[in-house]
C-alpha cells in the first residue's frame, strides 16, 4: 500500500517526518510588490527565517468537512431566485506536485456578482447588489481530487489602488491539502481578459509559465448545452518531498 | 511529471463573504477539552503600528498533551479539542481565540519542541500568507526550542506571547508586519 500524506497524523515522535518540497524561484509573488500599494506597509521587510518541518508543519486540520450542505457548490441556488448575470460552471482537478490527486479536501470560494460588487460592507463600488446572489461556495474533492462549481461569472471591478485600476474578473479560491504547508489561497481568472497587462496583483507572480495557471481555460466538455458555460480549473498544491514508500 | 505549483494570490479584503463569518472558529478547544484553558488575544499591526482590521488568522496546535488532532476529531466538534482556528481581525486589528496551552511536540532530533502554536496570516496586500509560531513567554522549555534556536536572539520575543498579570489564562500575542519589532516570519 502507498503512503498517503494523510498517514503522517497518525505519526508518533519516533517516526522520520517527510518534509513538502519548496515552491520553486519564481511561482509565488515576493511580500513586497511596489505596484500593488498595500503591500508596502504589510510586507516584512526582513528575511524569512527557514523552518525544517516538523510534526507541526506537516500534520494539518480536517475541517468544514461536516458542515457542507446541498447548494453550498451551486452560488445560483441559494435564494428564492435565480442570481442575474452569465450563469457558468467552474470544475477541475486538484493534485499534488507529485500528481496525486488530493482526495477530500476543502475548496472555499468566494467572489463579486455578475455586476461586480461583493456582498461585503465595506464594497462600496456603485454597482448593484443581488438579493439572490452572495458569492459563496463550498465543497469538498472526490476520489480522485475533483470539483465543481456553479455560479455566476463574476463582474470586473475598479479599486483605488492606481488611476483608474480595475481588478480583472475572478473567483477566490482557498484550499487546505493535507498539512498546515499546504495551505493556498488564489485567485481564479478568465481566459482572454483585457486587464490582465494592467493588473499588479496578477502580474506579482514573476514566473509566466505560473502565472498562467491561474487563468481557467474554456471547455467544451464541462459546459452543458443550453445552460452554462464550463471553465477547467485544476490545482497545484504541494507534495512531498519523497515518500517513506518510494526509499 | 512536474504539473506546477499554483500560485499564491492574496486573499483581499473581502474574504469575510467566504472564509469567516459562519466560517469563523474562536474556540479551538471546547469545554470538554482537557488541558490549561487560555484565552489568547492576537493584534495584527502594520509596519507603521497602524491596526490591520481586515486580517484573517488561522492557527493549528497540540493538544495538551502534544498530540495533533486526527482527521476524525478536528472537524466541527463544539465540545472537544479541534486544534484549528479561524477568526478575523476587528477594527483594532484583534480577535480572541478560546484554547488550551499546547503540550510539547516532538521535533528534530528527538528534541521535544516548546509549547507552540502555529499561525497562518492572511490579508489584503499580502500576496502570499504569512506563517509564524506563537511560543509562550517564561516558559522554560523555550530554551532548548530547536526552532526558536534557529531565531537570531534579539528577535526571540517577537514570537512570544505575554502573559496578563491582572487576568489568568489571559496571553496577548502583538504581530507587528514590519517597522522596528517586526514579527519573525517563517519561511515553511
Amino acid at each position: 500500500m502507498t503512503s498517503e500524506p494523510a498517514d503522517l497524523r497518525l505519526q508518533t515522535p519516533s517516526q522520520r517526518i517527510v518534509p513538502y518540497r519548496r515552491p520553486p524561484a519564481g511561482c509565488h509573488p515576493e511580500y513586497l510588490n511596489s505596484a500593488y500599494c498595500a503591500t508596502v506597509s504589510r510586507a516584512p521587510k526582513r528575511p524569512l527565517i527557514f523552518l525544517p518541518h516538523t510534526l507541526s508543519e506537516v500534520t494539518g486540520p480536517v475541517y468544514g468537512h461536516d458542515d457542507i450542505s446541498e447548494n453550498d457548490n451551486d452560488l445560483t441556488h441559494q435564494h428564492a431566485d435565480d442570481p442575474l448575470g452569465e450563469r457558468i460552471i467552474v470544475a477541475g482537478r486538484v493534485t499534488d506536485e507529485n500528481g496525486r490527486p488530493v482526495r477530500n479536501t476543502l475548496i472555499e470560494i468566494w467572489q463579486a456578482n455578475a455586476a461586480g460588487r461583493y456582498f461585503h460592507r465595506r464594497d462600496d463600488h456603485c454597482a448593484p447588489l443581488d438579493p439572490n446572489f452572495t458569492g459563496s461556495g463550498r465543497t469538498l474533492t472526490d476520489d480522485d481530487g475533483l470539483y465543481r462549481f456553479v455560479t455566476i461569472k463574476p463582474g470586473a471591478y475598479p479599486w483605488n489602488n492606481h488611476d483608474n485600476a480595475w481588478r480583472p474578473a475572478h473567483v477566490h479560491f482557498s484550499l487546505f491539502g493535507p498539512a498546515f504547508v499546504t495551505r493556498l489561497v488564489t485567485q481564479m481568472y478568465f481566459p482572454g481578459d483585457p486587464l490582465f497587462p494592467f493588473d499588479p496583483i496578477f502580474n506579482s507572480i514573476p514566473d509566466e509559465r505560473a502565472r498562467r495557471r491561474l487563468i481557467a481555460d474554456f471547455d467544451l466538455s464541462t459546459t452543458q448545452a443550453e445552460w452554462a458555460l464550463g471553465f477547467r480549473f485544476n490545482i497545484v498544491l504541494r507534495g512531498q518531498e519523497a515518500t517513506p514508500f518510494e526509499e | 511529471m512536474d504539473p506546477g505549483l499554483t500560485p499564491s494570490q492574496t486573499v483581499g479584503p473581502f474574504f469575510e463573504v467566504g472564509l469567516t463569518g459562519k466560517q469563523s472558529i474562536g474556540r479551538v478547544a471546547g469545554p470538554e477539552a482537557a488541558g490549561e484553558r487560555i484565552f489568547l488575544t492576537c493584534r495584527v499591526l502594520d509596519a507603521d503600528g497602524v491596526p490591520v482590521e481586515d486580517a484573517m488568522l488561522e492557527i493549528w496546535q497540540a493538544d495538551a498533551s502534544g498530540n495533533y488532532p486526527s482527521a476524525k476529531n478536528s472537524q466541527r466538534q463544539e465540545h472537544a479539542f479541534r486544534g484549528f482556528g479561524r477568526l478575523g481581525t476587528a477594527e483594532d486589528g484583534r480577535c480572541i481565540f478560546e484554547t488550551i496551552k499546547p503540550g510539547r511536540v516532538s521535533g528534530p532530533e528527538k528534541v521535544l519542541q516548546a509549547p507552540h502554536v502555529n499561525l497562518n496570516l492572511f490579508a489584503r496586500g499580502l500576496l502570499k500568507h504569512l506563517p509564524t509560531r506563537i511560543y509562550f513567554a517564561g516558559d522554560p522549555a523555550n530554551e532548548e526550542d530547536p526552532i526558536l534556536g534557529l531565531v537570531p536572539e534579539d528577535r526571540r520575543a517577537t514570537l512570544m506571547a505575554q502573559p496578563d498579570p491582572g487576568q489568568s489564562g489571559a496571553w496577548y500575542f502583538e504581530i507587528h508586519l514590519g517597522g522596528d519589532c517586526e514579527t519573525v516570519f517563517f519561511d515553511v
